[in-house]
């Protein structure tokens, strides 16, 4: 028998996780290494692996596609496709940021910086675009992608920075990543409790409240508390594990987003057909949590 | 300007498949995947319930997402309406499929067969090694469409030009054609008959209409 109610989509997979996971730190880092390196931080190691998590991302996209010889068709559509702008600007944030790490150039890096910051955006807008997603086209999920990316990349220059230039100030490393940490807070919360109201399949609702907890207390909570301890003083390993927790908290809520909470729309069948002289029976909408206005319509 | 359309009166629909098993067997569908399949849907609460089946598909959307979103542009949509697949310039990446709110795009990524690994004689005939893969999904039988203008027919009204699902519909719950023409059926049935359209508040502009009971 034919599903009704919202599945699981089936067609990316950690693969695509993979992709948002790396561009998202990767273009993160590329911004606050620019950042540090008007700090005096040398920004070569932190380029490096800026641009390689953004190579793998798109190296993951690659073993997902049916048709890898066909890749470059990608670049066909950028009048209306998120991908095919995202395909653009790749290429050009890559090269600009090998060339600005080649040539020590500090305007070249933050030319790529920036190219970094609209990858990132045309990664949120490629999952606001996707329709067929009731958790990707919920309003805000750009706002989340692009301060998720954020975030990692603080995270990511505090868990390695006072291991490769320890002698470069960390302060306002540690403060943009509070700050961002909380930014995240509220852009998730705010993100989950708009598709919880606005309505959306049950199960997807159901793996984000079993998320939210955990990311808050784990992914945000704890490494906002090491951050602010680090203010009073803190060493090298402090400085890592608030890093490290925050860059894991990014990387979980992209994974959930993308490969746990991706439930598809489902069917729903506005109202039965009359029998006979009869009147319309109700409709339904199968594994949805509906908003009360709409309650009516759908069985959760 | 034309626009193909297809009308399902849900009172008709007697949730026989043959619509499903029509196309499968026209467009040498592989395992598990229907281009046209039919829902069975329960609705209301005991003791005023409701069953009812509903055929769903490629709605043919007048603002298809998939397309929207296609890097290729693999995905087009026609003067009449009609979205369909260039099976040589898809890359396969998935996008319009998680685009699609009516789940009716299609990846398989290796040809596969209903008795095992070797194919059928008919697999083997008909199996596309274009379609592997790559996005797939109901075309409304455009070849059938295309040959119209050839054959100087009327597709809704000529079985030859008309999707086998709706020439195979034992109850004549599908009816195809165009919905600006005034003198079609699917026009009149539009007309005469209250209709929704599924997920419109996504602002799709599906092209599949479904009648619930007459205008009164």
């Amino acid at each position: 028998m034919s599903r009704v109610a919202p599945w699981h989509q089936a067609n990316w997979d950690y693969r695509a996780a993979g992709n948002f996971i790396g561009g998202g730190s990767g273009t993160g880092l590329l911004l606050f290494a620019s950042v540090a390196a008007t700090q005096g931080a040398p920004f070569w190691v932190t380029g490096l692996m800026a641009l390689a998590l953004v190579a793998g991302g798109l190296g993951f996209v690659s073993l997902e596609i049916g048709r890898p010889l066909r890749s470059l068709n990608v670049f066909l559509h950028p009048r209306t496709s998120w991908m095919t702008r995202e395909a653009i600007v790749a290429p050009l944030l890559l090269g600009t940021g090998l060339a600005a790490i080649l040539l020590g150039s500090m305007a070249m890096l933050w030319v790529a910086a920036l190219l970094g910051m609209l990858f990132l955006y045309c990664q949120g807008r490629i999952l606001f675009a996707s329709k067929g997603i009731p958790a990707w086209r919920q309003t805000g999920v750009v706002a989340l992608i692009m301060v998720t990316g954020l975030t990692e990349g603080a995270g990511m220059l505090a868990a390695v920075l006072p291991w490769i230039a320890p002698e470069t100030p960390l302060r306002w490393l540690l403060g943009s990543l509070f700050l961002l940490l909380l930014a995240r807070t509220v852009v998730w919360r705010s993100y989950f409790n708009r598709l919880s109201a606005s309505g959306a399949p049950g199960k997807t609702l159901a793996v984000f409240a079993r998320f939210d907890k955990l990311f808050l207390m784990v992914g945000n909570g704890l490494p906002a508390l090491l951050a602010v301890t680090l203010f009073a003083g803190g060493g090298a390993i402090t400085s890592l594990l608030a890093g490290i927790l925050a860059v894991a908290g990014g990387w979980a809520l992209k994974f959930t987003l993308i490969a746990r909470a991706a439930h598809n729309q489902g069917f729903a069948l506005l109202k039965s057909p009359v029998r006979g002289k009869g009147q319309p029976g109700s409709g339904a909408k199968p594994g949805w949590t509906l908003p009360a206005e709409d309650s009516g319509q759908g069985r959760a | 300007m034309t626009r193909y359309v297809m009308v399902v009166d849900l009172r008709r629909c007697v949730g026989c498949q043959t619509c499903t098993v029509s196309c499968r067997h026209v467009n040498a569908t592989p395992p598990g995947v229907q281009w046209r399949q039919v829902l069975d849907i329960e609705s209301g609460e005991y003791p005023d319930v409701h069953r009812t089946f509903m055929p769903v598909g490629c709605m043919h959307c007048g603002d298809p997402p998939c397309m929207q979103v296609c890097p290729s542009t693999a995905t087009y949509q026609r003067d009449d309406g009609l979205v369909g697949i260039n099976y040589e310039l898809c890359i396969g990446c998935g996008y319009c499929a998680v685009a699609c709110p009516y789940q009716a795009r299609h990846i398989v990524h290796r040809a596969h067969f209903a008795f095992g690994e070797q194919p059928t004689a008919a697999e083997a005939a008909s199996l596309d090694e274009k379609r592997i893969s790559v996005a797939t999904k109901c075309t409304f039988c455009i070849g059938r469409i295309d040959e119209s203008t050839v054959a100087g027919l009327t597709p809704g009204v000529h079985p030859e030009v008309t999707p086998a699902c709706v020439n195979s519909c034992i109850a004549e719950a599908l009816c195809f054609g165009d919905k600006n023409d005034l003198e079609s059926n699917v026009a009149k049935l539009i007309k005469e008959n209250e209709y929704f359209r599924m997920h419109e508040d996504l602002g799709t502009d599906p092209g599949m209409y479904y009648l619930s009971d007459e205008r009164k």
